[in-house]
């Protein structure tokens, strides 16, 4: 057992004991290390201004993520180097590629968002990325400018991109240092700490995190804190004693099993998006679109089920594709659908201790057609106001044997249209049908009227996600464009 | 007299003129800028964060801040009764906006008391443990409740009229009327207000302040400090962007901190959290423009009558000049015969609405262009057709509803060059067979001009300062009164410098903007900034290069004609002298190398009585082709192209021009589309962070963005190297967004019906406007 945190920010090599369990890497940035080169803009992770960039020896392959420095604790550091628009600078003190591409293109007017800027696009030519604009945008979609209207910043990405083809950086240069580095502060132990400021624990396992939790009950559980982050920085909430759910190794895994996909609780929705978009078809422009990739990266598949949000977007994605969620306490498992956990707003099937290990999405069959849209009043790094996912499955006869409509925004908690649902089954996948359900699912909701959407914006778009849906997957569909998907494309699903 | 140094010689590489980069560009992209929060601050710093009210109109009976005042760290809670002089930040002298509330709150956000304490966590935590007893009031929350209950007006309302509208519209072929409603817009400067604030010696105060009007920041600090101007200093090396909202609204914070300071006796720094930052200030303003117009068949406006309400929160603020520059716009760039325009700037219990880019005279415009809209519809004419025949003229019609004659009108001829450069008439005929054969998704095109005034329409805050030094090494300190928030004002100061003197960048110093070397100055703000201070730095530096030149011409003995200052050095008769040896020698001879600056815009005047005079110096122009993609099961719809041709005259930099238009364009479409401000039934505003509050981000700027500035135009007044100013008017190009989003929807009744859609035309306005064409036009779903 460890009694301190470590990690590096840049070349320092900080061992960290005496800290509070709601410290966040932006405040101990600026207030404690004196480096304000990181901005607070909102203090929510939707701005960016504050984004920093990790990397974590993640077996044994070093992984860059650019992170939210506003909502992430500086407990959850454990383990990773940091690096800040401070580490950005050659020895010689020239610029990085990135940063003086944003100044040769003009991409800095004011300059406050602009060190957020520079390391998602630092992170993301780290990861590969490359100068296609449509890739760039979802880089950046976490990240607000108010000046430029960005246009500058994606030529600056552009730019740097073939620049650093040519010249590569010196973060790839100090690869194989890092990995030594980051190898030394790989252990086994698990992690507890406690201060007059509370008690931070760290499991190793999902064995340790079982215990510990069914020990302590009021604990509260923490994966990627994109959401608990808020509850301390606008909430103004103490966390007396927080668990944290990413240092269980275990709990990492993301594997094809049996018949389906297991997501396990640590496990993000950057490190799942691949396995997600090939196992639900036509899921992927929905995960590109939850949050921005600072939360992506942070965030945790299964804390977005945890969470119990109404608004959240897997669940419905996940309860259309049938998916199974484990739960455990202490040595007790039990499986049970994910849309049984949902009970009603604020409340779920979720007993004190008990905790998500992980979900089961299984394989859709040939006959299953399935089809996800996310409506919000901005297309990118967007709350849905309605997010729906529908699955059918459609007999060798014609009729529908299977329909499962689930929705998030519609109640207050994700659910599924049964009487929609009850509308198709039976039926032949025609006009009648479609009608019958869109008739049907004016009455399956009453929904809220709130700043993202009214209850008649919700209710009309619930019946009309019906229609994009039938024309989508319908024989007789009409065969026109039909989405106004990503970045200027109107295609077919 | 001041007159523009017209010289031979070369402009000096990244002279005023020519392209040069953001001269803090190095230090943004490395993370050394520094803002408020970023300066380093003594151990012994205070934290101050405001209390605010969860009312829109009550009379407080009882403030119980004991639990405040017990919580750990904190040091004292600041009230109205600790304000050492009058309680009162109004910015006009309308004694309507108490720094801290005392027996009535007005608005859901208004400060009621500041914790002072040790850390900012616990002054945040510590603020919210009041226990305030209010007694409800009515309250007022919208144009149209303000209308209703005749609530009253913050300021005196404004009629502008020119010839007999009523007769015009009597007598007109066609005629119709209708309303329009466009939302309201949070500023989201990306740093939030702030200030810091260090008490000196014998009452001095110092405050650094992310603040638009240094001087009225100053002013405000002495005047709730009860002590003279002279005792406050207020410093700004920059802002992290300020669009307007830091024009009035950073005065509070900066009094805050300093009244912290001068009562705690340590360092006070204010820093507003980013929802209390968007609860507690004020917004652009929201309106409800009823208009009547009279047409003829080829679309001829011939009169117009319009009445333009807005809601201007609960106190004056700048509602007077917000209000009527949005009359001063509801022209836009077209000529109305015979025309009434009047102003209603109602009081309402919600944030004092105040300065935002373009400072209502978008507001006004989007009337104007929904006026154009309607009589398209009307006459079955391509709304491009209608805008064309309706502009200024330069031999006639060419008079304001205000009286001012338009002398340059090129509205006309920008929107024809660009309607042909981006292949309207084409696209418009290809766009319409595409949604004749797809019924859910539908393409929209639209063109709209852009003719923005510029100048203070209070003709007084048209004048600036400037100090400039010569040092003895022949580098050069520009300082102005100007300040910086990323339109890159100070890289064109420094580009003024460097063209006077041929320098190169390294040999010119921008500094920080501070009252105590420029004082009495104007908020940087109304597109001003580089008008006005570049010439009061043009004139500082004009009076250093004449004691230069007539000391020279008696050094070297040589005529002063042949003096002149070049890339390479000084020119002084056939030989060339390095610039730092012929100040040296200057200085020897005990020249005077440091001066102030000063201008006022010439020309200008109005009275608002009379509803006459010229406001403007001159005007802006420019024109935007954007196509959208709208669905019709939703409501969603994304930018496809844009094409923009601008008029910045001869442009100061034009790298730095066009971010402004393109910055500015985005902005502008963000208001009209997905920016929506949301209030409920108390008053309590709902989207107050980014995460509800939705202001374009990377993927909502168009695929196809073509940005041109208009060429060999110069601006024909004589304004700084005849350039124009390039802050508000891109803000305006935004609006063909909404009118191609318009279009698209019209596609849906076979362009019979005008959609009048509204603003912001979010996906749910967009919908609701989709299915009452389809009633209107019956067609089936």
């Amino acid at each position: 057992m460890r009694h301190h945190i470590r990690f590096y920010l840049g070349q320092t090599l900080h061992e960290v004991s005496d800290i509070s369990p709601t410290l966040t890497v932006l405040d101990w940035l600026r207030e404690q290390q004196g480096q304000t080169g990181t901005k607070e803009g909102c203090n929510e992770g939707d701005c960016g201004a504050c984004t920093i960039m990790t990397v974590r020896l993640e077996s044994g392959q070093l992984t860059w993520r650019s992170v939210n420095a506003c909502i992430q604790f500086l407990w959850m550091l454990d383990g990773a180097q940091l690096f800040t628009v401070e580490h950005l600078q050659n020895p010689d003190g020239s610029l990085h590629p990135v940063q003086q591409a944003m100044v040769d293109m003009h991409g800095s007017q004011c300059g406050f968002c602009t060190p957020g800027f520079v390391m998602s696009m630092v992170a993301y030519v780290q990861n590969g990325g490359g100068e296609d604009p449509k890739a760039i945008n979802t880089a950046l979609a976490g990240n607000l400018c108010r000046c430029t209207g960005y246009a500058p910043i994606v030529r600056a990405m552009q730019h740097a991109c073939r620049i650093m083809v040519e010249q590569g950086n010196h973060f790839d240069v100090a690869k194989q240092n890092i990995i030594l580095r980051l190898s030394a502060l790989q252990d086994d132990s698990s992690v507890d700490i406690q201060s007059h400021c509370g008690r931070i624990t760290l499991p190793a396992s999902s064995n340790v995190l079982a215990s510990v939790y069914l020990e302590n009950p009021q604990a509260t559980l923490v994966a990627g804190a994109t959401d608990v982050g808020l509850w301390v920085t606008k909430h103004l909430r103490d966390l007396p004693h927080v668990i944290s759910v990413r240092s269980a190794k275990d709990l990492h895994k993301l594997e094809q099993r049996d018949g389906g996909l297991w997501i396990g609780a640590a496990v993000t929705y950057t490190q799942a998006m691949p396995a997600l978009a090939t196992h639900l078809p036509d899921a992927l422009e929905t995960i590109k679109r939850i949050g921005s990739t600072q939360v992506r990266n942070a965030a945790t598949v299964c804390g977005n089920i945890g969470n119990a949000s109404p608004i959240g977007d897997g669940p419905p994605l996940f309860m259309a594709a049938n998916t199974i969620l484990h739960l455990r306490q202490g040595h007790i498992r039990r499986q049970i659908p994910l849309e049984n956990y949902f009970l009603e707003y604020g409340k779920q099937d979720r007993q004190p201790s008990e905790f998500i290990e992980g979900i089961f999405i299984p394989d859709q069959s040939a006959q299953t057609v399935m089809r996800a849209y996310k409506v919000s009043k901005r297309f990118n790094q967007d709350i849905s106001a309605i997010m729906a996912a529908f699955a059918i499955s459609v007999g060798t006869d014609g009729t529908i044997t299977q329909a499962r409509l689930a929705f998030g925004g519609m109640a207050g908690i994700p659910c599924r249209a049964k009487m929609a649902e009850k509308a198709l089954l039976g039926q032949k996948w025609d006009t009648p049908a479609l009608e019958a359900a869109r008739t049907a699912i004016l009455n399956d909701f009453t929904p809220l009227t709130d700043m993202r959407g009214s209850a008649w914006y919700r209710s009309t778009v619930s019946a009309n996600l019906l229609t994009r849906f039938f024309e989508e997957t319908a024989q007789h569909g009409s065969g026109q464009p039909l989405r106004l998907e990503g970045w200027r494309e109107i295609s077919h699903a | 007299m001041l007159k523009n140094h017209k010289s031979e010689q070369k402009i000096v590489p990244g002279g005023a003129t020519q392209n040069l980069k953001h001269e803090s560009g190095r230090l943004h992209v490395s993370g050394k800028a520094t803002y408020i929060d970023d300066i380093p601050t003594p151990a012994n710093v205070v934290h101050v964060v405001p209390g605010l009210s969860t009312k829109a109109h009550a009379r407080i009976v009882s403030m119980d801040l004991d639990a405040v005042k017990r919580f750990p760290g904190v040091l004292y809670v600041l009230t109205a009764q600790d304000i050492l002089g009058e309680n009162q930040v109004s910015p006009v002298g309308a004694g309507d906006e108490p720094l801290l509330a005392t027996d009535e709150v007005f608005y859901y956000g208004q400060p009621l008391f500041a914790v002072v304490a040790e850390t900012r966590l616990a002054a945040r935590k510590a603020a919210r443990l009041a226990n305030i007893v209010y007694e409800d009031l009515p309250t007022i929350l919208s144009i149209k409740e303000a209308r209703e209950k005749d609530g009253g007006m913050v300021c005196r309302p404004l009629e502008m009229v020119r010839g007999h509208a009523e007769n015009a519209l009597n007598n007109a072929p066609q005629r119709l009327s209708g309303r329009i409603t466009v939302g309201g817009q949070e500023q989201f400067y990306l740093e939030g207000q702030a200030a810091l604030a260090i008490a000196g010696e014998e009452g001095e105060m110092r405050v650094w302040s992310s603040t638009q009007h240094p001087t009225e920041t100053q002013h405000m600090v002495a005047h709730i400090l009860n002590r003279p101007s002279n005792l406050v200093t207020v410093e700004v090396r920059r802002m992290g962007g300020g669009f307007g909202g830091k024009e009035t609204q950073a005065n509070a914070p900066a009094c805050l901190a300093a009244l912290a300071a001068e009562i705690t006796k340590r360092p006070a720094k204010f820093r507003l959290d980013r929802d209390d930052d968007m609860i507690m200030t004020g917004k652009r303003h929201d309106f409800m423009i009823d208009y009547d117009v009279g047409f003829d068949a080829q679309g001829h406006i011939q009169g117009v009558d319009m009445l333009l309400a807005a809601r201007c929160g609960w106190s004056a603020d700048l509602s007077g000049p917000v209000t009527d520059r949005a009359l001063f716009h509801a022209d836009n760039a077209y000529y109305y015969p015979d025309v009434r325009l009047r102003s209603e700037p109602f009081r309402t219990n919600t944030q004092s609405n105040t300065a935002f880019r373009g400072f209502g005279g978008p507001q006004g415009i989007a009337a104007a262009e929904r006026i154009i809209d309607e009589i398209a519809f009307a006459t079955g004419l391509d709304p491009l057709d209608v805008r064309l025949r309706n502009t200024y003229g330069t031999q006639d019609r060419n008079i304001t509803p205000y009286f001012m004659t338009v002398e340059d009108s090129i509205s006309k001829e920008i929107m024809e060059q660009l309607a042909k450069e981006c292949d309207y008439r084409k696209r418009r005929q290809e766009i319409r067979a595409f949604n004749r054969t797809n019924q859910y998704i539908r393409r929209g095109i639209a063109l709209t001009p852009v003719k923005f005034g510029i100048s203070f329409t209070a003709t007084h805050f048209n004048q600036a300062g400037a100090l400039v030094h010569v040092y003895t090494d022949g580098s050069v300190q520009v300082n102005h009164g100007g300040t910086e928030m990323g339109q890159g004002l100070h890289t064109k100061m420094v580009q003024i410098a460097m063209r006077e003197f041929g320098l190169s960048e390294d040999r010119v110093r921008i500094t920080a903007t501070t009252t105590g070397k420029v004082p009495n100055t104007s908020a940087t703000a109304a597109s001003s900034g580089a008008d006005l201070n570049g010439m009061a730095v043009l004139d500082a530096i004009s009076k250093i290069k004449d004691r230069l030149i007539s000391f020279a011409a008696t050094h070297w003995q040589v005529a002063p004609g042949t003096v002149q200052f070049t890339a390479n050095g000084v020119q002084v008769g056939e030989n060339r002298i390095p610039f730092a040896d012929v100040v040296k020698a200057a200085y020897m001879a005990r020249v005077s190398l440091s001066s102030s600056g000063f201008y006022k815009t010439p020309k200008i005047s109005w009275d608002a009585k009379t509803g006459r005079g010229r406001p403007f110096y001159y005007f802006a122009y420019g024109a935007t082709c954007a196509e959208v993609a709208v669905d019709l099961l939703t409501g969603e719809n994304r930018m496809e192209r844009v094409d923009i041709l601008h008029d910045a005259g001869q442009s100061l930099n034009p790298v730095l021009d066009i971010g402004q238009i393109e910055g500015g364009f985005i902005q502008g479409a963000g208001w009209l589309t997905t920016e929506e401000l949301v209030w409920d039934q108390n008053g309590r505003l709902r989207t107050h962070a980014p995460s509800t509050y939705k202001i374009p981000a990377c993927s909502d700027r168009p695929p196809v963005f073509n940005v041109k500035l208009l060429e060999h135009a110069p601006n024909r007044e004589e304004t700084i190297f005849r350039s124009k100013a390039v802050g508000e008017p891109p803000f305006v190009h935004g609006f063909a967004v909404l009118h191609a989003i318009s279009d698209a929807i019209a596609s849906i009744a076979d362009y019979r019906i005008c959609p009048q859609l509204d603003a912001p035309a979010t996906p749910e306005h967009i919908l609701r406007t989709v299915e009452k064409l389809k009633q209107q036009s019956k067609v089936p779903h």
